[in-house]
This record gives C-alpha cells, structure tokens and sequence, in this order.
C-alpha cells in the first residue's frame, strides 16, 4: 500500500514495545460480534495509482465540462476565469495541509491570510469586520438570520421573493427546528423588484429582512429604501450576494445600509465543482454586532517580542469553548476557498476587479441585446449585472434539455428552480461572464432561433 | 580564494577582538526566515496582476441608479509580487508535509496528490450544478459510488451527502432524529452527551432545540452504563456518543449501551470523528448506530487546509432513512437522478428538508473517492490497523514519563492520552506544547478531553513511518523530562518559531480585525 510507511518488521518490533502478540489483541475492546476477520465484503481490493486515475478519468468523461460548450449557467454559481497562479498556491503543502491555526506561532501563514481575507471582505462589502468564512452562501443566510434573531430577540423573518429557492429551502428547513417563523413569499415576473410588496410586510416583531442583490432573477434591488423600512421598524437588513464580480460595479450593500452581509464567494477563485466546496461570506456594518457572529475571527496582537502577529479570538462565541451556549455549532471554515479567494482578489486588485465587473456587464448587456432580437424571446429585467431573464415563448426546461442535447449548456431555467410555479416555466435565466465569447453568445442565440421557430 | 567583500561588511568584535554572533540584520529578516507585509502596506489600488482581453462592443450601463462610485479600497500586485507574498506566507505555516502533526481527534494524515490530481478533472472541477442531467452522470455517478462504500464500510442503508462538515453532519442527523420522533408524535426533550464529547455536540443539540445534559464518565474513562441507563427516561431523543471516544478508547459496552437506548425509544447519534481508528474492521451498523457523521477529511485523507474545507456525510439506520435530507442520488434505468424538492413526493416524502444548495462538497467527494479506490477493502482495514498500532507504540513508548490515565484500561485506539500529573509546580500543558515547537512537531491536541487535566491527546496516523515516530518519541520524552524538572526556558517556549507566543489577552480585549480599523469595542 503506496501510503503505508510500516514495514512487517516495524510492526513486528512495535509489537514487542507495546507487549501484545499481534495487532488483533489492540481491538480486544471490540464485542466480538462486531469484529470482522477479513475485509469488508462487497467493495473491491486496493488498485493502483495508473488504475484510479483511469477509474476517475472515466467518470470525468461522463460530464459536459463547462469549457466544452457554450455556456451560460449561473444562478448562484459562475464560471469565472481563475488566474493559474491561484491553483499553484492553494497546492502548496504549507496551506493545503495545514490545520486550523490553533498553534498561531507556527500558523501565522494562514492567519496572516485570513486577516487579509477578512480585510478584502469586509472592504467589497462595505462593512467593519467580516469573518474567516463560512461553509457556503446558503448556510451563510441561514446563519445571518439566526444572529438577527439574537440580537432583536425577536424571530419573524421576511424572505424577499427573490432570494435563491435553495437559500429559501436552507431557512425553512432550519426554521422548522428553531421556531423562527418565516414570511417569504414567491418570485414574480416582473421587470422591478417587488420593493414595496417587501416593505408591507415588514412589522414590530420582524428580527431580520432579507434580500438577495442582485437578486435571483437579475434584478438590482434598492436596498436603501429597504434598509429604511426594516431600521424603522427595529429590523436588521440582511443581504445575500451570490455574485461577488457584482460588488464591483455596484454599490456595496454596507453602503446603502445592510446590516448584516452575507453571500457566496465561489466566483472569486474557487471554480464551479459541481456546487461545492464553495466559499460562505459574513459581514456586518457595526462593529458592535461582533460579539453575536458565527465563525472563527482572526485579529492582530504582538507576540512576547513585541512583533506583530496575528491569532484566532474572541472565541468565547465558539463551540469549542461555550458548549451548548456556542452562536453556532460550526467548527471547520471553508480556509483553502477563503485563501483561493483572497489570492485571486490580490491578483484582481481594485482596478482588475472593477476591469472585471465592467468587462462582465459589457457582454451581458451585448448578449441580451442579441438574445433580445430572436423572435419568441423577450428580456424580462432592464437593469442587471451579469445575469438577467429571459422570457421564452415554450417550456424553458425543456428547452435547455434539448440544447444540452446539440451542447449548448443554455443557462437555468425558472422551471428547474421553481419546478411547482407553472407561470415560471417560461423563465430562463442567463448568465455571461469573461469566459463568455461572442461566439458563444450567437451560437446560443442561433440555437433559440431553430428551437422558437 | 575567497571572493572580495566588496560590501566592507565585517563582523561585530568585541573588545577581546572575537567575533560575536550577528544579533540583527538590517531587514530584520534573518536567511529564509522572512516576515512579510501585509497586501495592504505593499500593494496598490491601481495594480493588477490579471488581464482581460479588449471587447469591441460599445460600453453601456445597465446597472440603474445603483453604479458603484466610492471607491472599494482593495489592494492588487502582479502576479510575481503575489506568488512571492503567498509564499513567503506559506513558509511560516507548519504542515502535514513538513512533519507529524499528532493532533488528537482532528486526525491529520498524509493526503495523497492523486486525490489533487484527479479533483481538477475538468469533468469534476468545471462542471455547473445545475447542468441538465445527461450531461453530468459521471459526476453523480461519484457521489453514487461513494455512497455505496460509506453504506458498505458502515453497514448502514442510507446516506446524506450533503452536509458541510462534521458540524454540519451532527446536525444532519440531530433534525433526522427529531424529524423522526416529531413523526411518531414524541416530543422530547432533552439530548445526552458524556463529559468527553467534542463541543459541537452539545452546541448542536442546542441548536436543534435540545437541552443537554451529561453523562458521566468510568474511572476507566468510558460511558458509565448504569448512569446513562438510568438517565434513560421519556424524555430522552438521543445519546450522542463518540466511539472510539475521546479518551481513545472503544466504547466496549456500544451495543448495550444503544438496545436501552433503543429500548427506552430514543436514538443512537454517533460522533464518526473517529471511525478512521475502526474503518474496515468494524462496521458502526453492527453497533446499534441510527446516526453518524464522517469526517471525509479526517478518515478519508482530504486535505484540511487550514481549516477546510470538509465534508461529513451522514449514514442512517433503516428507522431514520426516510428523513434524511435533500438532495440524494438515485440510480434508474435510465441513468443517474437527482431527488430534489420537486421529487419528494414520489420518492422521499418524510424528508426533513434542504440543508444546503446544490448538492454538497463534490470536490471532496472526489478525493474521498480516490482515496478508497486506492486503499480497498484490504487497505482500508490496514489503515485502521496501523493508525492504532502507531498510537499504541506511543502511549507504550512514554507512558513511564507522562501520566497516562488510562493506560490500564485495554490498550489505545488511534490516539494516545496524557495528563500533566507530576509536571513542576507552575507548569502547563501549554509550556510543553510550546516546547515541542521548538523541536519542530506541531503540538498534540491541548485540554481536550476536558475530564483529564492539562490533557494532551496525540495522534500519529497511519501514515508516520517508525522512523519518525522514533523522533517524535525522543522529542517528547526530553520536553517532558524538562517539564517534570521544571526547566524555566519552557515558559517561554517557543524560542526558534516565526513568532514568540502571541498576547491573546489583547487581541481579545481590543480586537483587530480588519486592516486599518479601530479596535473594536
């Protein structure tokens, strides 16, 4: 076994030290009932390293990679280029096989990171103080809404109608334990979001409002008119981002008054890979909020010779020392995609991120301009970043089933998100990035034409 | 010939005319040990180490009234500058691939770079979650095979894959459980958890509505079965028990301990942060488990990270299967599905709900995957065999100079407890700890379990060669030594790091934490 230093006669003399006969005499406390003799069956021997590969490859085979069509998925997770040099530092064994720095005179590396990380956060989301990372965007909201209800000690929680489904699926299914009640409400095709529709229902028991931007249809929501009815109210704005690129077009959330910000980081250096892992953002606006956050912080401090250095704190919030009285029963981050993150976003830079975003913006507007002129296609939103709708004349599910078919990855459909609300079906959502080529743009829309005919 | 100094640089003599030893440099760097700036104190607004190409439509905005105008404040470098600012990071970091890292319970092996190699497969690592499903059957074709072998591995029916962590595991399968027991219309209250679990358990429990209570320990540091028998009234949900526990040791009384409580209709949650001590040789099934998390990057070698990502599937008894969570991978005639909300009906009604979007953490899938194709059945069970061989090679080879409390209770599982009975007055667990740094081993998993003093928990894996451990022993053996005879130098310990010890106490009262902020109140 290519991973097992131990040779027979290692075993054979460690055997000796330790005083028991053979290695089966160390699993004496096992019942013998539940002893096996031999390996398990039903699952194959050991194979080689030529072997799995090969085993893997195959697998690997069965998919579209996204780079091998025309593609135009999004919907909480985009393709983005990722510089090379990410890659190369994520793999070196120093970050890759490093544990939570809880020794921080041996892990400044990563906690140096990690400040850096939460610096760059907290700057894209106009807020004080972000934290070490989340598991995800979803888990990231979910957790958002649970310390609103802490710091209101209140727990009605209004769900705009266009934050993610799998987002809204996360909060009732947590809601359902916790006892927070849940007033969302479904997504509607139309051209604004529903501001004021959100702002109505908005009272003195609601804990948190929360609000995806852009939302899940594209939309850019005015979170400043929000932010005004939840404070009046006693409310705590909660913002979801899943697309960071965005935040370098747009106005902050911070800025236009979120209270809590919270999103999904993937687009910045983490890659597509099937959903997960990805990156869970959190951010508040007040520092004061600090003490009710979920999560590892990590903060700067002198070391005996007065050196700068930096340690995980204020973890008198955390599982590991409250127990039961924990803000959150998270342990593991998401380090190696907050460190992917904060490489890309070194690389970026303000001018490569705003370059970015301008450059994502650009080809969206370029792509629903051409998508616009196929006949039985009419764009839904006027305003958007680098996703919008599209409203198609026939199902869009199986639409884009169909284009799969010819390789066209086409984008999502508000079926495949909203399989119950048949006045969706029609919906498809389109996302354009840097890697979106105007080839690809006119062999999507030439694709629509034939299929709309 | 030596070359010409050029510089005119010469050592510093003293008045005898000897040499003395350099004692700073004008960088403050001193050869490869190179501290680094922050990005914000070297980089620039205007910098950027990413290009694009040009695109020749004409601008537009379609952003409404809401165009960034402020500025975000983000430094950028170029792409030398960042290599060189990551790397000079990396090499203050302990790893995994620099040496042992014997952390009790966290578990930290070897992590073999097919599993790299075989993750950024463009088939895996480009591919959108929500692609149509023909054209993404190889990937749940994945997480389907690895399903197969968790069931296999553990005995167990079912499985949730997606799950986060091993946090996010527990409670997967803590709203299973009342999911469960919400059902059969039997409220209950309250979740039991020894003294020795890990603090997510009970932080779990809590926040899925339970009170917690504790079970008391054996002097030989298992469950106490009498205790918890008679803690077993109705009003119990479920047990949370870590088998092997954090003492290192089997839970010898696993089956009976799960049929009262099964008897007593509550269910049986077991903590798998440590299956990697009993993987291919003992299946939890057959232990009365009705839960149980795995920590794919703990048993199944992916990487930490520095803290993640990780993975923890949930495996289920045939009681709790049906209110596993979405989604999960179904095999038909007509390839791989996906049972997702729109589904439920026909296939999985008592679900108990969504606990993440998408699917769960493919990347780790993958490598876990990999990971077991390599070992097999027969691999795998030698894992489990060397890792605990390696730990009780260990708790034999010092247990004449460290306490260990339950030497006398059967030998160790994975891991090898110590205590600091019979250290100098004034010193710490966290003094030898400091000292083994200077040895250059990462420290041993400090304070945890809480029910033995000053507890050091030490992990080697299976992947240490004797040689190694040979060193590891010797180290150990000599700051212990120092710390019985009360060598004053370990309080200051470490001496040879990047950083002395860091001031938590400040960093605590007025935090940082974020670049060019005011300390928070």
């Amino acid at each position: 076994m290519r991973y097992l230093p131990l040779t027979d006669t290692d075993r054979s003399a460690m055997l000796e030290v330790i005083g028991a006969p053979d290695v089966d005499a160390l699993f004496v406390d096992v019942p013998p009932e539940a002893r096996l003799d031999g390996p398990i069956p039903g699952l194959p021997l050991h194979a080689s390293e030529m072997a799995v590969e090969k085993h893997m490859r195959g697998l690997s085979k069965q998919n579209l990679a996204a780079a091998d069509a025309p593609f135009f998925l999004g919907a909480g997770a985009y393709r983005h280029h990722v510089p090379a040099s990410v890659d190369h530092i994520i793999q070196r064994g120093e970050f890759l096989t490093a544990y939570t720095p809880y020794q921080p005179e041996i892990a400044q590396g990563t906690l140096q990171m990690l400040f850096e990380f939460q610096s760059q956060v907290a700057l894209l989301y106009g807020c004080a103080v972000a934290n070490a990372s989340m598991y995800d965007g979803s888990t990231a909201c979910w957790e958002a809404i649970s310390m609103a209800s802490r710091i209101t000690r209140r727990n009605r929680v209004v769900l705009s109608g266009a934050l993610h489904p799998h987002y809204v699926e996360v909060v009732r299914t947590m809601a359902k334990f916790t006892g927070d009640s849940i007033a969302d409400a479904r997504p509607a095709l139309q051209a604004q979001p529903d501001n004021a529709g959100l702002i109505a229902r908005i009272d003195d028991q609601t804990a948190s409002v929360v609000v995806q931007y852009p939302d899940i249809l594209g939309r850019l929501p005015d979170l400043a008119e929000i932010a005004e009815a939840a404070h009046r109210h006693g409310a705590l704005l909660v913002v979801v981002n899943t697309e960071p690129v965005a935040l370098g077009a747009i106005k902050s959330p911070g800025e236009l008054g979120a209270d809590i910000v919270v999103g999904e980081g993937q687009s910045i250096g983490v890659g597509l890979q099937f959903g997960g892992p990805y990156l869970g953002l959190f951010a508040v606006r007040d520092p004061k909020h600090v003490r009710q956050m979920p999560g590892r912080l990590c903060g700067e401090t002198v070391d005996a010779d007065g050196k700068r250095g930096f340690v995980l704190t204020l973890s008198t919030r955390e599982q590991h020392i409250r127990r039961e009285k924990a803000t959150s029963n998270i342990c593991t981050n998401s380090g190696l995609c907050a460190l992917a993150f904060s490489v890309h976003m070194t690389l970026l830079g303000e001018a490569g991120l705003r370059r970015l975003a301008a450059h994502n913006h650009q080809l969206a507007c370029r792509a629903a301009d051409v998508l616009s002129q196929v006949p039985g296609v009419t764009l839904l939103n006027p305003a958007f970043f680098n996703e919008f709708t599209v409203l198609l004349e026939g199902d869009a599910r199986n639409i884009v089933r169909e284009l799969a078919d010819e390789g066209v990855l086409a984008g999502v459909s508000l079926g495949r998100l909203y399989p119950d609300l048949g006045d969706l079906a029609g919906g498809l959502l389109v996302a354009v990035t840097e890697t979106t080529t105007e080839e690809d743009i006119h062999a999507l829309a030439a694709a629509l034409t034939e299929k709309l005919a | 010939m030596n070359a010409p100094n050029k510089s005119g640089w010469k050592p510093a003599m003293n008045a005898e005319g000897e040499m003395m030893a350099v004692s700073a440099t004008y960088t403050g760097n001193r050869a490869l040990m190179l501290d680094e700036p922050l990005i914000f104190e070297i980089g620039g607004t205007d910098t950027t180490g990413v290009d694009l190409p040009d695109i020749d439509t004409p601008a537009s905005s379609r952003l409404g009234n809401l165009a960034r105008t402020a500025e975000i404040g983000l430094p950028g470098l170029s792409e030398p500058e960042t290599v060189r600012h990551y790397t000079r990071l990396s090499r203050q970091n302990y790893a995994i691939d620099l040496g042992l890292f014997p952390l009790g319970s966290c578990t930290m092996k070897h992590n073999p770079r097919l599993n790299e190699k075989v993750a950024r497969m463009p088939g895996f690592a480009d591919v959108h979650p929500l692609a149509p499903l023909p054209t993404i059957q190889g990937a749940l074709g994945v997480i389907y095979e690895l399903a197969e072998w968790l069931k296999t591995l553990t005995g167990m029916p079912a499985v949730a894959m997606s799950p986060k962590a091993g946090a996010h595991g527990e409670l997967c399968g803590i709203l299973a459980i009342r999911a469960a027991l919400e059902a059969r219309g039997d409220a209950r209250k309250v979740v039991l958890c020894p003294e020795s679990a890990h603090g997510t358990n009970p932080a779990t429990a809590a926040f899925a509505g339970y009170e917690v209570e504790d079970i008391p320990a054996t002097p030989e540091g298992r469950v106490d079965l009498a205790a918890l028998t008679a803690r077993l009234r109705p009003d119990v949900a479920a047990v949370m028990i870590t088998n092997p526990n954090t003492c290192g040791l089997f839970e010898r009384d696993f089956r009976k301990i799960a049929d009262a409580v099964h008897a007593a209709g509550a269910f049986v949650y077991c903590d798998g942060a440590n299956f990697n001590a009993i993987v291919g040789r003992v299946r939890p099934g057959d232990l009365g488990v009705d839960a149980m998390h795995i920590n794919l990057h703990k048993t199944f070698s992916t990487p930490h990270g520095g803290g993640g990502p990780g993975s923890g599937p949930v495996v289920f008894s045939q009681a709790l299967a049906p209110f596993a969570p979405l989604p999960f991978v179904e095999r038909t005639e007509d390839g791989f599905m996906l049972v997702e909300e729109e589904n439920l009906a026909d296939h999985h009604r008592h679900s108990f709900g969504r606990m993440t979007a998408f699917h769960g953490q493919m990347g780790m899938f993958t490598r876990a995957l990999t990971y077991m194709l390599s070992h097999g059945a027969d691999g795998l069970k030698q894992v489990s065999e060397d890792a605990v061989l390696n730990a009780n090679y260990i708790l034999r080879s010092l247990e004449d100079v460290l306490h260990a409390p339950f030497a006398d209770s059967g030998p160790c599982m994975h891991e090898a407890l110590f205590g600091d009975r019979g250290f100098a007055e004034g010193m710490s667990t966290l003094d030898l700890a400091k000292g083994m740094i200077d040895e250059g081993f990462h420290p041993m998993t400090m304070y945890f379990p809480l029910v033995v003093h000053g507890a050091m928990l030490v992990e080697p894996t299976e992947t240490e060669s004797k040689a190694a451990l040979d060193q590891f022993i010797g180290a150990l053996r000599s700051v212990a030594k120092r710390a019985i005879a009360g060598d004053e130098s370990l309080k200051s310990a470490p001496h040879f790091a990047p950083r002395r010890r860091l001031d938590e106490t400040l960093a605590a009262r007025k935090p940082v934490l974020a670049w060019n902020s005011p300390p928070q109140a």
